[in-house]
């Protein structure tokens, strides 16, 4: 975490992270009396792996909810791309540009992993009702173009072998995956993944790490991801924002938060007791 | 028994075409369900009040004159023009599509997330407002519907099955219209639902509302589109009941022919429909034909196609078409 300079600076491993692209200015959510998150402020920056821990209950799934428009925050602000987002329905955060995976899954299962994949592509494709119906000119061509981007995706996620399949079939594992692969196909600015390690056996965490890795590295995604296991974060991210009962309490490269006493008291103390 | 066996082609023959009428209102059907979770009730009246808005439009007709009349004390009945059949029928799609978006408006946005039986009842209450409504805006009399299309016996086929069998089979053109209007149509959804990205995102609404959302489908416009498609399937059934027997009220009623149907090709299926919609149609007129008539004292038309759906329900409920539904444990 050397050289932050409004526009950037350059990882450990020699990456170059770009500007700030989405700025969280002192968010406060609340659901009824209870206070989901108060008063945080964060932002990510373009190109890098941004990842909010914490443990169970800290807020961190609402805030993920907050960015894709899921919840609305009574207080705060949104900036993203520079300016102030207004109110938003989820579908058209996602129609900006913001891409997301749920911690449950949330995937078509009646329909195949190309169909899955395919959906992401919604916001690349704007042949109108017409040119559908009639299967010509526009939507033709379209559909050609972003059969092979998915096409793409769903080699370098290693999911070819089941192209075909009704995800309702597959395992929890390669769900995981399909998921990624539909968020990905939308070419996102910002991918969100919740807790995507959850849930999964040492193997497929290792496989999921290095797919999230490699899709960085490989298209330069800012990724924002929530997850539990503390090992896994530190290896993946390069910043990490710690929350707790709603509250920031710390914010910086993982060797910074690792010593932060505040985070060791409230995450890490309790995690190896 | 020659002379039986060749009645019986032709009944055989008559039932398939029945059928596809049948199949066109379950069609509808299938649509909104599969789109919406939403079993429509109202399909039926839909067809009715689409094959009115089209008569009325082409004859030229003022809307809701009898209120127009008693508010005003006026006399009006009609512009005095009338419209050619093809620009009727657009002005009756985009009508349709009004509708579908007043039905998305005004009812099912309130009723999101709320139980199936609660939506089912909507579209109950939907099914008797549109038959009044159609009732007020263009009267109550049995109208005649003539879009151009030909009707009485082919002489092609009665001629060539004469000179085959010796006996002329009676295929009505009007059927055999609405069997290739009807094919092009399913054939022209299925294409529409598997490969383009409305279809998709139809399909995607269909099976989870929040993943939906986050890759950027509004639900809103999926289900105004999916109503207006079923609209217009609406008005395609409207158009060939409505030339066939007039445009009348008990039209609503072909909506619970289509039950059978559905439970005989699956709620979700598209193809599932068309031939539910055959298998019924040739199942009740060879029945009759065959057990029926010579033996039953006739008449079984009436039931037999919901004793058969019975059967069905009992050994494969999800239909021949239908996703079976597999909960992992």
């Amino acid at each position: 975490m050397n050289d932050m300079t409004p526009d950037g600076y350059t990882t450990e491993d020699g990456r170059k992270i770009g500007a700030v692209v989405m700025e969280m200015r002192n968010i406060t959510l609340r659901f009824g009396g209870v206070v989901a998150i108060q008063d945080i402020s964060f932002d990510i920056r373009e190109g890098e792996i941004r990842a909010i821990i914490g443990p169970n209950g800290a807020g961190k799934s609402s805030m993920l909810n907050v960015i894709s428009g899921f919840y609305h925050p009574q207080e705060g602000e949104v900036w993203y791309k520079g300016a102030k987002r207004p109110t938003m329905k989820p579908y058209e955060v996602a129609q900006q540009g913001i891409a997301r995976t749920f911690q449950n899954i949330a995937l078509f299962e009646g329909m195949t992993v190309l169909d899955n994949v395919m959906t992401g592509r919604i916001r690349q494709m704007n042949a109108g009702l017409l040119s559908q119906a009639i299967w010509k000119g526009k939507a033709e061509r379209e559909e050609v173009e972003n059969r092979e981007v998915v096409e793409k995706i769903i080699d370098f996620l290693e999911i070819q072998h089941i192209r075909k399949t009704p995800v309702g079939r597959l395992p929890y594992g390669l769900k995981k995956r399909v998921e990624l692969a539909r968020a990905l196909a939308a070419e996102p600015s910002i991918l969100l993944l919740d807790e995507p390690m959850a849930g999964m056996n040492v193997e497929e965490k290792e496989d999921m790490s290095r797919f999230i890795l490699d899709v960085n590295d490989e298209f330069g995604t800012t990724i924002a991801l929530i997850e539990h296991d503390m090992g896994v974060v530190m290896d993946l991210s390069d910043r990490v924002v710690v929350m707790d009962y709603g509250k920031k309490i710390g914010d910086g490269s993982p060797d910074e938060v690792r010593q932060n006493q505040a985070v060791i008291d409230a995450y890490l103390g309790v995690a190896h007791d | 028994m020659p002379e039986q066996f060749i009645w019986g082609m032709e009944v055989f023959l008559n039932g398939l075409m029945a059928g596809v009428l049948y199949a066109l209102v379950a069609l509808g059907f299938v649509l909104i369900f599969k789109a919406s979770g939403i079993f429509n009730f109202a399909q039926g009246v839909l067809a009715l009040f689409a094959a009115l808005t089209l008569v009325g439009i082409m004859e030229g007709q003022v809307p809701f004159s009898h209120l127009i009349n008693a508010v005003f004390g006026t006399d009006v009945h009609h512009f005095g023009w009338t419209v050619p059949a093809l620009a009727a029928i657009l002005l009756t799609m985009l009508v349709m599509v009004a509708l579908a978006w007043a039905v998305n408006q005004f009812i099912f946005r309130h009723l999101v997330g709320q139980e199936p039986i609660i939506l089912f009842m909507a579209t109950i209450g939907l099914a008797y407002f549109l038959e009044g409504f159609g009732d007020m805006m263009w009267g109550s009399d049995i109208k005649k519907l003539d879009v151009g299309l030909p009707q009485g016996i082919n002489s092609v086929i009665d001629e060539v099955t004469y000179n085959i069998f010796g006996y002329g089979f009676f295929i009505d053109n009007l059927d055999l219209w609405a069997t290739l209007v009807a094919a092009l149509l399913v054939i022209a959804l299925v294409l529409f639902a598997q490969f383009s990205k409305h279809g998709r995102a139809m399909r995607a609404v269909a099976d989870d509302h929040q993943a939906a959302l986050s890759v950027g489908i509004s639900l809103k416009f999926i289900w105004v589109m999916v109503w207006s498609l079923a609209g217009f399937v609406a008005l395609v059934a409207g158009i060939m009941w409505g030339t066939k027997s007039g445009v009348q009220f008990s039209l609503s009623l072909i909506a619970l022919k289509a039950l059978p149907v559905l439970m005989l090709g699956g709620f979700t299926s598209i193809p599932g429909a068309i031939v539910g919609g055959l298998i019924i149609g040739v199942g009740e007129k060879l029945f009759e034909f065959i057990i029926g008539a010579p033996y039953l004292g006739g008449a079984t038309e009436i039931w037999f196609a919901y004793v058969l759906a019975l059967v069905f329900l009992v050994f494969r409920p999800q239909g021949l078409f239908g996703e079976k539904i597999i909960e992992r444990v």
